[in-house]
């Protein structure tokens, strides 16, 4: 019988990124109302915290999901090295279009990491403040999420 | 449903090493969790039950009791043990935060018999940690945080 038991292996990364949430379509009186604060014209930053899980079986000869220098080493290109001390407007491509909301954001990481070779991505968290946090796992991800 | 989450920690020392692997292959796969005299963590458990609150209590379980079997089955078997040696449960295992979640996990369910174990984290470090959850239940968990 399959083990119902489920166990995910969860790493935490820091990036620090400047963005501005403005949207062409919007009127000037709507975009500042829409946004507020967000909109100020050259932008303001954030220290994220990105939080990625992945499940997949333990391999019983490394007790481990996935060795952590093969996730480090794939978020560090997919994510870190794209988006640290860059503007998320200017500098990610997918920005230039979307609006750069941490919505957005998780959507985006998770569509980069979701191809990670050596376990199942689970669920990306993305950490603006820390007030504010945000958490995508796919479409079709409520069995999932409480 | 409510979620209950309560937390603990411990302080344990352990060391990575398969004895089917070269000298190498072990320094490879394992890095410097290798090093043969072992290291050591604070970990962080957080331990969520899930029930709806008794009417004449207010209590989905009653924390004492929670306290209580925390207590028993994960600080007294694993604090300030070198887990690899001293757990039972790990022999033969090596003692990565994703067995140590699971065996902490099949200790728990069947004692936790008022609500329901819904899930375990443990943090090795504040930036590592393994979740265990039944299939279905979720991990998501912003009780857990």
């Amino acid at each position: 019988m399959a083990d119902s038991v489920k166990v995910e292996l969860g790493r935490r990364y820091r990036f620090a990124a400047s963005h501005r949430l403005h949207n062409a379509r919007f009127s000037e009186a709507e975009n500042d109302r829409i946004y507020g604060k967000c909109n100020n014209p050259y932008g303001h930053g954030h220290n994220y915290i990105l939080e990625v899980s992945v499940s997949g079986p333990v391999d019983p000869a490394t007790g481990m999901i996935a060795n952590l220098s093969d996730l480090d080493g794939f978020v560090e290109r997919e994510v870190l090295e794209p988006f640290d001390h860059q503007s998320l407007n200017e500098d990610v491509a997918a920005f230039r279009k979307t609006v750069p909301t941490t919505e957005n954001l998780c959507m985006e990481i998770y569509q980069r990491l979701k191809v990670f070779p050596k376990a199942k991505l689970e669920r990306v968290r993305v950490q603006e403040t820390t007030n504010n946090s945000f958490e995508y796992a796919g479409e079709n991800s409520e069995g999932q999420r409480l | 449903m409510v979620l209950l989450t309560r937390r603990i920690e411990f302080s344990a020392s352990h060391v990575y090493h398969n004895p089917a692997f070269s000298p190498e292959e072990n320094r490879r796969v394992f890095g410097k969790c290798n090093n043969p005299h072992g290291h050591g963590h604070n970990y962080t458990l957080e331990v969520t039950v899930a029930g709806e609150p008794d009417p004449a209590t207010g209590m989905v379980l009653d924390l004492k009791d929670l306290k209580a079997i925390l207590e028993r089955e994960v600080m007294q078997r694993m604090d300030h043990r070198f887990l690899n040696k001293e757990v039972p449960e790990l022999a033969g295992k090596i003692p990565t935060c994703e067995n140590i979640a699971r065996v902490i996990w099949d200790l728990l369910e069947p004692k936790i018999t008022q609500g329901k174990l819904h899930r375990v984290r443990l943090y090795e470090t504040p930036d590592l940690f393994a979740d265990c959850y039944r299939d279905g239940a979720g991990a998501s968990n912003e009780a857990g945080r």
